[in-house]
């Protein structure tokens, strides 16, 4: 048969010389491969203790930011709720009482706002549709595994950014 | 005078138990750190300080497992298998000397439990029973892939220790003797046998390799044939003796082979060191116990290597491996007993004639 091109390869098992026979040679050089990699710097991150260096645009836990002088920003408008693809987010919307200007920076907040962590995907919708500039996505945090679903539901107790006091600066 | 040796040797004996124990404890250990790290991983980290409390937590694991015995084993046999491979794995370390003379006062202590003069043979033969372990063990599970694991674990074993015996030979004609207290005291300084038995020692390590199950002779054991092979149905603390059984056998194999052919607890200038004393007995001390760390360093080594063996090689097919062995190791073994005896006889013409 005329072959077309002179791209075909010989495939015939070719017979093996002294030194492939003897194997000795090739199992010095797999050992010398292995010893180098016995000395090279590991791959492994200690998970707990450190963790991988994560990008700015990361979207991991969720935090309820407040303002400048510590009053929560969020007015449960409940666009964040509406723009969820996974229906993640809940919440009770509260009249803000007199004596509480300092906790609520309208006059409208959220009594309850809760985010089930285990229907949220992480889009990162909430965040844009936010008007008040309250829900962020952190870019260090992420929501760790537990073992109890209805520990996986974040209350405002876990969601809202802690206050800054002077004592601790 | 003898009240004072029999004390002195009960607790030599023991304390060699407790660091065989100890080693093969550790062996583990660092088998599964030098697996990681030859990976690119950091290996067992958690159980204390980089891991170093694991094999306690492994033991402790084993021991709190279910204890289960198959329906219609032999429930002896069964129990009698990991036994039998413990024992004879403890025994082997017996006559190894692990060190040269120590002198305390009037008394000079030989750092070796019997210095028995078939040393050699005794090792053989105790280490050629351990395949019985594996076999009533494999045989009593009453399963087919333990029976596979128990033949393969018999036949390859019987034929690694031929070449083994033939390359040993060689090594027996040099020293005249089959104490290995004898052998390790005719290579002092760097008169080691490795230079003059090369090719001996390539045999002797390749057999050493299959006697002990390792890879790339770990067919009795292969975990992707035989699902784990004679051990299939053990569990609890009986596996844990079977796996640490191999580990004993390592340290046995590392310190024959350190001791036949590495110059067991001699090294480099060691008359040097000897003579640079004034005191007679406190020089032998210092030599003394700087042989017993030199031997320790030189089981340590072969010990490695053994596990980075592990971690390059693949498993041999099985009739690769009947072939190496019969047809390849026991031809090259008695073609180094001829090399061996010409040299010997060579060397005799030009020194005396």
């Amino acid at each position: 048969m005329e072959l077309l091109s002179n791209r075909s390869k010989n495939v015939a098992q070719k017979e093996m010389t002294l030194s492939e026979r003897m194997y000795l040679p090739a199992i010095a050089q797999g050992l010398g491969i292995t010893i180098k990699h016995f000395f090279k710097k590991k791959a492994t991150i200690n998970y707990p203790e450190e963790t991988r260096q994560r990008s700015d645009v990361w979207r991991g836990l969720h935090v309820l930011k407040r303002d400048e002088n510590g009053a929560e920003r969020c007015t449960a408008c409940g666009l964040c709720a509406v723009a969820c693809p996974a229906e993640a987010i809940t919440m009770t919307a509260g009249e803000r009482k007199k004596g509480e200007e300092h906790l609520y920076r309208e006059e409208k907040y959220a009594v309850t706002y809760e985010v089930n962590m285990l229907r949220c995907i992480f889009c990162g919708l909430c965040e844009e549709a936010c008007p008040k500039a309250a829900i962020f996505l952190q870019d260090d945090k992420l929501a760790p595994a537990r073992y109890e679903r209805e520990e996986f539901i974040y209350g405002k107790d876990r969601l809202v950014e802690p206050l800054k006091t002077t004592e601790t600066k | 005078m003898d009240s004072v040796l029999l004390i002195y040797k009960g607790i030599y004996i023991l304390v060699i138990f407790g660091i065989s124990l100890l080693i093969a404890t550790y062996s583990t250990y660092f088998e599964r750190k030098i697996a990681a790290f030859i990976q690119d991983r950091v290996g067992p980290n958690r159980a204390g300080p980089m891991g170093l409390l694991q094999p306690l937590a492994d033991a402790g694991k084993l021991f709190f497992k279910e204890e289960f015995i198959p329906a219609k084993a032999n429930k002896m046999l069964f129990i009698l298998g990991p036994g039998i491979a413990m024992l004879v794995a403890a025994m082997s370390s017996a006559v190894i000397p692990f060190g040269d003379t120590l002198i305390l006062g009037e008394t000079s202590f030989d750092l070796i439990a019997i210095d028995v003069n078939i040393g050699i043979l005794y090792i053989f033969g105790v280490v050629s029973l351990g395949v019985y372990g594996l076999m009533i063990g494999g045989w009593a599970s009453n399963n087919k892939f333990s029976l596979l694991g128990a033949i393969r674990a018999a036949s390859q074993n019987i034929s690694y220790e031929l070449a083994m015996g033939l390359s040993l030979i060689a090594v027996l004609m040099l020293s005249g003797s089959l104490s290995l207290k004898v052998i390790a005291e005719q290579q002092t300084g760097f008169n080691w046998n490795i230079w003059y038995q090369p090719l001996g020692f390539l045999i002797f390590l390749i057999c050493a390799f299959a006697e002990t199950n390792r890879t790339p002779f770990d067919l009795p054991e292969s975990e992707a044939e035989l699902i784990g092979g004679y051990h299939t149905e053990y569990s609890s603390m009986k596996l844990g003796m079977y796996l640490f059984a191999e580990y004993i056998n390592i340290f046995v194999v590392s310190a024959v082979m350190s001791t036949l052919y590495f110059g067991a607890y001699n090294f480099p200038f060691m008359e040097n060191l000897r003579n640079a004393f004034d005191d007679p007995v406190l020089g032998n001390n210092v030599v003394t116990i700087i042989g017993v760390a030199v031997m320790f360093a030189k089981i340590f080594a072969f010990i490695f290597f053994f596990m980075w063996v592990r971690w390059t090689l693949p498993r041999f097919r099985y009739d690769q491996l009947m072939k190496l062995g019969w047809n390849i190791l026991i031809p090259l073994a008695i073609l180094n007993i001829l090399l061996t005896g010409g040299g010997i006889l060579l060397y005799e013409y030009f020194t005396n004639g």
